[in-house]
């Protein structure tokens, strides 16, 4: 089985408060601390277990900064075989069919077997890379998983719906699946882990090493364009009435009655 | 100068501080409740390879050293101080001294293990009239048909219940004082061996502290450690790295008590405002988190030199002083700033004032180290 891993580097927003920067485009990152995006924590984790059982390879693929390589190489130690991250600041990072094309850009030539993504990223919630992938790869796919099951040549898998209701399906490989928080237990990676990890293989690529054209995949090609960022308005819609009781009493019931509620 | 970690050490760092918060930190006030050594975490550190951090390949350590070490002590202890000293005990002083004297079969024989985390080590220096004061020292080791007999007590050890080995201190040429003294490992399974119950102590409730008693306990002659009369040389330098420890347990503590006492700090209302828009709060935070800061680096420093082969032993002593003061008066002032609520145990800050309290003790007592640090100036 090969497998490849789309990991995402994303900030902790629950250490600070969000700022943004005066681009008006852009979070200040400078007070978090980012690690890999939850679901897709769980995805490295099916993909171990999945080699554990069935043998083969895991390549975990990233596109991010430098400094992401700490959290790629976590997911090394965590017994991953290989890493490739693309970095190139010509793609359009906020239109999830625009990092599609640039995974599946990095894929494509390669042999695989399955595709696992976490099922959206924590940062901007998009829910549609995994299955934008799917499409670019031309394969399979299935989304909000929380149960694969490796048959031959397919898997058999749990899509999560509304309600908690579960879906049952049979997927043909190769296929990408999106994978859903609380699949399996995520494991710390042992310290010879961490080690090892140092050793393995960690590709830096670039838009033009893996043959992805940059302006099928820049701004001007994308069909969304990000306006601004902005945080709520905090607003109070609370109405303070004054007065002696008698006065209150008669101003809350004139609202009230105005409002229909009377 | 560069202050940054490897990567590798922020990996390690980052695993250890997403296992102590997961799994370590939401049992921490039950095991200090009921006084429960966590066997199970024990084990889960142990899969991790938490017990190889500061050994090297040869003897079944990881070789990632002392600051990689230390990270990971800080890390355990901001989550449970208790287990913090259980590992630091292990590491340090107990697999320690065999680790920096041993012969290669020595090495082979109890570090590979110990390093493995397959069997825990403790570290017989005190004695009831004997501690940092060696003359003191009446447990006596005399040579008897190529068997080596020892007799005495030992008190206040770390992990004596659990622990597979202990590396003690003994007289072998009574009247030379601290030069008639030396260092033996011996195995738990010992005949004359014993354990006593456990002592009921203050704080650090879930880790393990009982008195060795020695009753005509014989280990072959080879069990001596080191060259004979020097023990308590060994021991003194096994302490140079344990200061460092207690130092990095002390930090953990410390940064508990500031990262309990802002998030109150930011909850709790009073005077209709957040007690954190107070000037008088604001100050006691400014002032933890400068001193756990400092003491943090403190204790890096002295990692990093004893990493670098270079001297440290002033520097672990200055580490430890700073770093356990800092952890006392940082578990007092988040006392303070939870006010009633902080001195009952509804909240985790009364657990780190006491557990805090042994740092300013253990591995020879702040006076000590002030004395070590004197001695360092050329007093």
């Amino acid at each position: 089985m090969k497998t490849f891993v789309c990991i995402k580097y994303v900030p902790d927003t629950s250490e600070a408060e969000v700022k943004l920067n005066p681009d008006g485009l852009t979070v200040d990152d400078s007070r978090f601390s980012f690690d890999i995006n939850d679901a897709d924590n769980y995805a490295v984790e099916e993909s171990v277990q999945i080699k554990e059982a069935q043998g083969g390879e895991v390549t975990v693929l990233s596109i991010g900064p430098k400094k992401s390589e700490v959290m790629i190489r976590m997911a090394l130690a965590k017994g991953c075989d290989k890493a490739m991250r693309v970095e190139d600041e010509r793609m359009y990072g906020h239109d999830p069919l625009m990092v599609a094309k640039v995974l599946a850009g990095a894929i494509k030539g390669q042999e695989f077997d399955l595709v696992l993504t976490g099922c959206m990223a924590s940062d901007d919630w998009h829910m549609s890379t995994g299955v934008a992938l799917a499409e670019e790869l031309g394969v399979n796919h299935a989304s909000m998983v929380n149960k694969v099951e490796v048959l031959d040549g397919k898997v058999k898998v749990n899509r999560e719906l509304e309600g908690g209701l579960l879906e049952s399906v049979e997927v043909e490989l190769p296929a990408v699946l999106t994978i859903q928080t609380g699949i399996n237990e995520p494991r710390y990676a042992p310290i010879k882990g961490i080690r090892m990890a140092q050793k393995k293989e960690l590709n830096v690529v670039s838009l033009d090493d893996i043959g992805v054209d940059p302006a099928a995949v820049g701004a001007d090609a994308s069909g969304i364009e990000l306006e601004k960022l902005y945080i709520p308005e905090v607003v109070s819609t609370a109405e303070y009435l004054e007065g002696e009781p008698e006065e209150k009493a008669e101003k809350l019931a004139t609202i009230l009655h105005k409002g229909g509620l009377l | 100068m560069d202050f940054s970690l490897s990567d590798s050490e922020i990996m390690i760092q980052q695993m250890v501080r997403d296992f102590s918060q997961n799994e370590l930190a939401p049992i921490a006030a039950d095991l200090d409740r009921e006084g429960r050594f966590p066997q199970e975490i024990i084990e889960k550190m142990a899969a991790l390879d938490l017990f190889a951090l500061p050994f090297s390949e040869d003897y079944g350590g990881t070789g990632d050293g002392y600051l990689a070490y230390v990270l990971a002590v800080e890390e355990i202890s901001r989550a449970c101080a208790s287990t913090g000293i259980t590992y630091a005990a292990h590491c340090s002083i107990g697999t320690g001294p065999i680790y920096l004297f041993g012969t290669e079969e020595q090495k082979q024989k109890w570090v590979v293990p110990c390093a493995e985390g397959k069997m825990l080590a403790a570290f017989g220096l005190t004695e009831p009239d004997a501690g940092s004061d060696a003359g003191g020292t009446k447990t006596t080791a005399v040579l008897d048909n190529g068997q080596w007999v020892i007799n005495g007590n030992k008190c206040f050890i770390t992990n004596a219940t659990y622990a597979g080995v202990v590396i003690i201190t003994a007289v072998t040429e009574p009247g030379k004082g601290a030069h008639g003294i030396s260092a033996f490992i011996v195995p738990r399974d010992s005949e004359g061996f014993s354990v006593s119950a456990p002592y009921e102590k203050l704080g650090l409730k879930a880790s393990d502290t009982a008195e060795i008693v020695m009753d005509n306990v014989r280990i072959p002659e080879n069990y001596l450690l080191g060259n004979r009369g020097e023990g308590f040389k060994q021991f003194l330098q096994a302490l140079d790295g344990g200061r460092i420890s207690i130092g990095a347990l002390s930090v953990g503590i410390a940064q508990a008590s500031l990262d309990a006492a802002l998030d109150y700090a930011k909850e709790r209302r009073q005077f209709g405002q957040l007690i954190s828009k107070f000037q008088a709060i604001q100050f006691k935070l400014a002032d933890m988190a400068t001193a756990v800061e400092l003491a943090r680096l403190a204790v890096y420093r002295a990692a990093w030199l004893k990493d670098q082969g270079l001297p440290f032993t002033r520097e672990s002593a200055m580490a430890k002083l700073f770093a356990s003061e800092t952890a006392v008066k940082t578990a007092l002032e988040a006392i303070q700033i939870f006010g009633g609520y902080g001195y009952t145990r509804e909240y985790p800050v009364e657990r780190y004032l006491r557990d805090a309290k042994l740092m300013e003790i253990g591995e020879g007592t702040s006076e000590i180290q002030r004395l070590v640090i004197a001695r360092q100036l050329g007093c």
